[in-house]
């Protein structure tokens, strides 16, 4: 089962490391991964996309908490949470039918043209990774150039909070 | 403050290394010098606190400072330089993150300035050693340098204990800055488990009490927890039977009737078939190791477990537990005494009759035992005369190998912390530092390094640390002139296709062990056995290195094959 997991971790060089290093050290599945600081420049906030039965999962959280770099976890899908992932997506769109429809496709998914030239697009879409799976699915029909995606990014919905 | 009065009390991180060392009580390092440390070696040379024992090898210091940690109360350190310094460690270092030995290794590291250059002996020790470590540190601030080691102190021999580097760069202990060893230390994101958790405790003694066919199995974790004395009073209260894994030998007393022997791969028949009937296990600081356990889906099919482990991870890893208790052994044991004191029940003192019968039967078996006629030394034969003749009262530490199950089955440990061993990682080459550093926390004791010829010879330059500290030593060299395992596995295995397990061209031991300024001897018939040992115990000052030339082809039994279940020993 997929399951995806936030990390509280020291901002220090290394951290990041000594996890990745866990998931391939350990055979673990790992499908995304994110992290940047967080409002506390000190911590780190990861998220983890991982899969694996119960057992797996469970000890790849135990062994996440056993980094002595990680202070706390939560697995969000023991939680209704929401789940966000950002994608830019670089268009061509030479011909101005090609624009027409690529901005109403945009529009459709709730996206934004956030760069113009007079042969390419650039989008930029949030939102659950099958949704950005479905518009780039869209637009398929058009030279894409380019595609990055952030990796999913999670939080617990109402009260339950990862903090210190 | 003013700028005078810090210079004047400022001093360099050299000089914080030492002082951090002795107020954490290090009394001796076991090291090797070299560029990247050399200010370090001259801050130890001009203190005479804690003292360091040159080595000739780098495996040999971590080895060493393994020895000392298992066989004490304090953890073990080394030091070692940059470069090939940091790499000849990995193996030691490796070693104890397996057996969760609380070490603290310092590593030279190029200076700041010239991390990630390439520079000359460089290599980046932090990433090397990342994946078998406890956790690491690369010291970047000489401000930052007595609290790191304060961590680092911390960090190995808390929890689970386990080996921690830390990787300073020269120009660190060159500079200077005011020098405060913090008294405590609290880090957020570690926060190991002292004492236990007790919500599970009733749960467990319910069903500890309700077994018809108990068994205990408990692991090196008693002995790091120092729980034996906890454990022989909470095993002798409940009269049920209990084994030892390789690494908790001595957690109970060997010679006690109610101990089985040790369990697993070349465990005795009575410890495995009891496991394998078992209706309910109580496992205690033993992490179910594939070597135990054997075949994952044959393990104790009818047993409800109980498991008491400091480390949340052992718990649930291979086999699903029904009561997890994450906690230390000894506090944990505690609580289990109190309840079982109060709680209204017994054990079903007929259903144990019975079952202590039916082990009573399997325990005449007597899977140990050996040819005792032999023309030939047989190497169990040398054990056990060890062990009578030090009064089963010796420090042993072994390498790995056949002889190392024999040491096991056949020196009875009636104290913890007596035997050390490399279970793990099983790394041939620990006997000898293994013992020098036994010798050093324990001067006045007699160490045994039980070995054999292949073992021996991967860390034999250590014969001169031997000499230069006069380390009284006893080598027992259990010379099969083979890779004594690997040619049992071929005989078993691989239809006697022996590749590679002929051990050719060994060197005189005798002649060697002289030319490191020590004692040998040669043994080839079993009559002159006990007088060799006696007179190498005799030399009460002496490393003496006994040569036993013994029987080439005998095997180790009993052994769970590859793939079997624990009811299906090969047996003798
Ligand atoms: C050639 C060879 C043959 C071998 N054959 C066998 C064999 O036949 N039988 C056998 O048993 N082994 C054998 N081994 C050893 C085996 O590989 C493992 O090393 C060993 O079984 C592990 O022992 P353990 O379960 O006691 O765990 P350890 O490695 O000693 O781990 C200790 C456990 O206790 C926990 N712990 C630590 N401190 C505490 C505390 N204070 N409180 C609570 N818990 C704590 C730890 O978290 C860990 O889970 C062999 C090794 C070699 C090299
Ligand atoms: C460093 C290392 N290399 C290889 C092995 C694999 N190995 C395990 S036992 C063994 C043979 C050991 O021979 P010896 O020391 O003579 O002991 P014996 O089995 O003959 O008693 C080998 C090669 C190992 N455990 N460690
Ligand atoms: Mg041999």
């Amino acid at each position: 089962m997929r399951h995806i997991i936030s990390v509280l971790l020291e901002n220090e060089s290394g951290a990041l490391s000594r996890v990745a290093g866990l998931f391939s050290a350990r055979g673990y599945n790992i499908e995304s991964l994110t992290v940047a600081p967080t409002d506390d420049p000190s911590l780190s906030r990861m998220t983890i996309v991982t899969s694996g039965s119960d057992e797996i999962v469970e000890q790849i959280t135990k062994q996440l908490n056993k980094l002595v770099d990680v202070i706390k976890l939560l697995d969000m899908t023991a939680h209704p949470h929401i789940e966000r992932e950002m994608a830019l997506v670089k268009v061509r769109v030479g011909e101005a039918a090609d624009r027409e429809e690529v901005k109403r496709l945009t529009d459709i998914f709730r996206g934004r043209i956030i760069d113009v030239t007079q042969q390419t697009y650039v989008i930029e879409i949030t939102g659950e990774g099958s949704k950005l799976d479905a518009f780039l699915e869209a637009v398929s029909p058009f030279p894409v150039l380019e595609v990055v995606r952030s990796g999913v990014m999670g939080i617990a919905r109402g009260d339950v909070a990862l903090q210190l | 403050m003013s700028e005078t009065s810090s210079s004047s009390t400022a001093i360099t991180g050299a000089e914080i290394f030492c002082r951090s060392l002795q107020a954490e009580g290090v009394d001796v390092v076991f090291g090797y010098p070299g560029g990247a440390v050399l200010h370090i070696y001259d801050a130890l040379y001009r203190q005479d606190k804690v003292s360091h024992v040159l080595v000739r090898h780098e495996q040999g210091a971590v080895h060493a400072a393994e020895g000392y940690a298992k066989s004490s109360d304090k953890p073990g350190v080394a030091l070692v330089t940059s470069g090939p310094g940091a790499t000849n460690a990995i193996t030691g270092i490796a070693d104890a993150y397996m057996d969760s030995v609380p070490l603290v290794v310092f590593t030279g590291q190029v200076p700041t300035s010239l991390i990630g250059n390439d520079a000359f002996q460089e290599v980046d020790t932090v990433g090397i050693t990342r994946p078998c470590v406890k956790h690491n540190f690369l010291v970047k601030d000489v401000k930052d340098l007595a609290t790191t080691i304060k961590k680092a102190f911390y960090v190995a021999t808390t929890g689970r204990p386990g080996p921690v580097v830390v990787d300073i760069p020269k120009d660190v202990t060159a500079a200077s800055c005011e020098f405060e060893y913090p008294e405590s230390i609290h880090m957020r994101s570690y926060n190991p488990t002292f004492g236990g958790y007790t919500g599970q405790i009733d749960k467990a003694v319910d069903l500890i009490l309700s077994a018809k066919q108990p068994m205990i199995y408990t692991g090196g974790g008693v002995i790091l927890g120092r729980g034996s004395e906890a454990l022989t009073e909470f095993t002798r209260k409940l009269g049920y039977p209990i084994t030892n894994t390789l690494m908790g030998l001595g957690g109970y007393p060997a010679s006690d009737k109610q101990f089985l022997g040790m369990l697993g791969m070349h465990g005795t028949y009575e410890a495995n078939m009891a496991m394998h009937h078992a209706d309910v296990l109580i496992a205690i600081g033993a992490r179910f190791d594939d070597r135990v356990t054997g075949n994952i889906e044959k393990f104790c099919p009818h047993a409800k477990i109980v498991h008491v482990d400091v480390d949340p991870s052992s718990i649930s890893k291979n086999v699903k537990v029904d009561v997890p208790i994450v906690g230390e052994v000894e506090p944990v044991l505690r609580a289990l005494i109190k309840a079982l004191d109060a709680a209204n029940a017994k054990p079903d003192p007929e259903a144990l009759d019975a079952w202590w019968k039916q082990i009573r039967e399997w325990q005449s078996q007597d899977c140990l035992k050996y040819d005792r006629e032999s023309e030939l030394i047989k190497p169990q034969y040398v054990v056990q005369k060890f062990w009578e003749l030090t009064q089963g009262d010796a420090f042993v530490t072994s390498d790995v190998g056949q002889h190392q199950m024999w040491a096991a089955q056949f020196y009875g440990f009636d104290k913890p912390n007596r035997w050390i061993n490399s279970g793990g990682l099983g790394t041939m080459g620990v006997g000898l530092p293994f013992a020098m550093g036994v010798q050093f926390a324990h001067p006045d004791a007699t160490v045994g390094c039980i070995t054999g010829e292949a073992s021996i010879q991967m860390c034999i330059q250590e014969l001169s640390t031997c000499y230069q500290y006069q380390l009284p030593i006893k080598i027992l060299n259990l010379n099969n002139r083979y890779l004594g395992m690997v040619r049992q596995w071929q005989e078993f295995f691989y239809q006697g296709r022996y590749a590679m397990s002929y051990m050719d061209a060994l060197p005189d031991f005798v002649k060697l062990a002289e030319a490191y300024g020590h004692v040998g001897m040669r043994i080839d018939k079993p009559g002159d056995v006990e007088g060799a040992i006696k007179e190498a115990l005799a030399q009460k000052e002496r490393l003496v290195f006994l040569d036993f030339l013994t029987d080439q082809s005998e095997n180790v039994y009993p052994m769970i094959p590859a793939g079997a279940g624990q009811n299906e020993m090969i047996l003798v």
